[in-house]
Formats: C-alpha cells, structure tokens, sequence
C-alpha cells in the first residue's frame, strides 16, 4: 500500500531527540522554523545566530549554518553576517533572558537602523537555563527565584513588552507577537515566520516576531499546566497579532 | 487508512498529543524510553482521522502521519 505525508519532520533539523525539558515550546519554535526553511528552499543558504541561554541549545539541532554570539549580542553578529553575505538568510534566534535584558541595547540599534535581518524573540517570562531567575518579562505576581513570590512592581517595576517597544521606531518593516499553546496559534506563528523570511529575501529589512513560550520546569508547572498559564497570565498581558506589516504583504 | 508514526527515543511524554486528539487515539505507553519518559503511543489507530493536530502540537517534531494512496485513486476512478 502506498502512503503519502499528512505531516512529516522537516528535515532542516537532526533526528537526535533534543535537550530541552518535555513541553518546552523551542523546541516547537524550531520546528516551525524548520518547516518555514524547508518550504522556502533556504536550508542549505541560511545562516543562523544563537545567543546564549536555553535557545542556544538548538545549535545541535538544525541542519543550517549557524554561530552563537556573546550574550545579547545575536543582532549585532546577525547585520555582520548580513552585510558580509547579503544572498544568506540570516536570523537571530534569541529567548527573553538575552533579548531584552543583557542584549537590549544591541536589540535596539539594530532595529532602529532597520537592518535586513529577522529577530525570533522566544518569550517565556524567566530564565531558564540559570534556574528561574526574574527577567524583564516576567509578570507581575509571578514567582521566581531571585524576585520572591511575586514580582513586585514597586520595587523592580513592570515587565518589558518588546513588541511595543520596537513598534515606536521608524524603520522595522515586520513586528508581531505569536502564541504556541494551540493548534490555530502555532499556524500563525508559522505563517509570521514565513513572513519575516519573506521580506528579508526581497530586500524589505528588520522583521521582530516574539514568540509566547513556556518554561513548565521554572514554572512550577506540568506541560499541559503550563498552556493554562500562557492562556490566563501570558496572553492577556502579551496581546497578540501583527503590529507593523508591510503594505505589498 | 492513517499511518501514525511516533518516535519511540524523541517523545517526552509532555501529554500535548494525548491532550488535542479529539478522537482520543494516543496515550502514554508502559515502555520507558533511552532518556527516561513513558512515550506516547497509538491506541486506538482505526478512529483516527489524520487531522494532524497531535503532530502540530509535538514539540518535538516525533509524530508523522501518513495516509494511504489507495482510497484517493479509487475515488478518482470512480
């Protein structure tokens, strides 16, 4: 009998099972990723940044070229990369504890200057490789080991919506924050990655797609518990959608 | 037909499949796997409707669905 796919591993990614904890949702993220380069034919021509934390444990993972920058500093190397090589598709793939706390100052300039690179922010409210510690994102009343049993705002103020923050600058041609605990919202995700890439192979410029994650070991959570969490906590605070698109998309 | 393949060595048995299958086709097996989780398994294979869904959600990437050539062609000849 003759079978066809309804769904098959991407093959931008090894078949070793990966590192992250069960549930992690980079993994979910580098699938998406996977397929988008797979279906744009631009696994054999992309080079990728890792930063340093959680997400820099997809570089055994993916099958394309790749480097790991100092931590932050992923969009920096990442408009290097792209003005030595501007045929590649280049991304930087960074979580919240890199992004917007250590590498703000990087995530910034580069947006401001609107380089030609795609930015995929992996935003899970904690850090999770060093074991829980408070990040700019984590949310009001959440718990975590270095902020206590909530996050108190008068002390240490409110979580960093990264989104919003690059939507006031001129030059970013692509921002939009994506969900990953459904089956619907995973289809987005992909479709805004599609997109980011897109515009970075016609020449369009700076794309931002934070991506709404979990951490179900630093939570304190089970997985599935911790879909709850990005449903309740997560998304009300982090509405999602496409804040900047370009007009010919 | 449906074919549902699940990485027996990649699954981690967060429950992501077992939770969306509207037809409640997986479960999580007896069997432990080389990195220490009880992985997913297809119980109930003939109710399964290739919606997907369960290979959408896996994070990681362990469940491919297949589906059998055979009942198109038939169609298309008739």
């Amino acid at each position: 009998m003759e079978f066809e796919y309804i769904y098959k591993k991407p093959s931008a990614l090894t078949s070793k099972a990966n590192s992250y904890c069960p549930g992690c949702m980079h993994s979910t993220a580098n699938k998406l990723i996977a397929e988008v380069l797979e279906e744009l034919d631009m696994v054999g021509k992309t080079i990728a940044v890792f930063p340093v934390g959680c997400a820099v444990l997809s570089a055994d993972y993916f099958l394309t070229d790749m480097t790991i920058a100092a931590h932050g500093r992923a969009p920096s190397v990442a408009c290097d990369i792209k003005r030595c090589r501007p045929d590649k598709l280049v991304f930087a793939y960074q979580g919240d504890g890199d992004l917007s706390s250590i590498g703000m100052c990087e995530t910034i300039h580069t947006a401001n200057r609107g380089e030609n690179i795609a930015v995929i922010f992996i935003n899970n409210a904690i850090f999770g490789m060093t074991g829980g510690q408070m990040a700019p994102t984590t949310l009001v009343g959440q718990a975590s080991t270095t902020g206590g049993k909530s996050r108190n705002p008068d002390d240490v103020g409110y979580p960093v919506k990264m989104c919003e923050l690059i939507n006031q600058f001129k030059a970013p041609k692509y921002i939009a924050r994506f969900a990953m605990d459904s089956v619907p919202h995973i289809r987005d995700a992909k479709k805004g990655i599609r997109k980011a890439f897109e515009l970075q192979l016609n020449g369009g410029g700076y794309s931002f797609v934070e991506l709404i994650s979990n951490c179900s070991t630093n939570w304190k959570t089970t997985p599935l518990q911790s879909l709850e969490f990005i449903r309740e906590k997560m998304i009300p605070y982090y509405p999602l959608g496409e804040f900047r698109v370009p007009e010919e998309m | 037909m449906i074919q549902i393949n699940i990485d027996f060595q990649k699954c981690k048995a967060c429950e992501y499949c077992v939770s969306i299958c509207p037809k409640h086709v997986l479960a999580l097996g007896e069997a432990v796997n080389a990195k220490g989780y009880h992985s997913a398994e297809v119980r109930f294979a003939e109710a399964c409707v290739g919606c997907a869904m369960c290979a959408i959600m896996c994070p990681e990437a362990a469940i491919e669905i297949l589906k059998s050539k055979d009942k198109l062609s038939e169609r298309s000849e008739q």
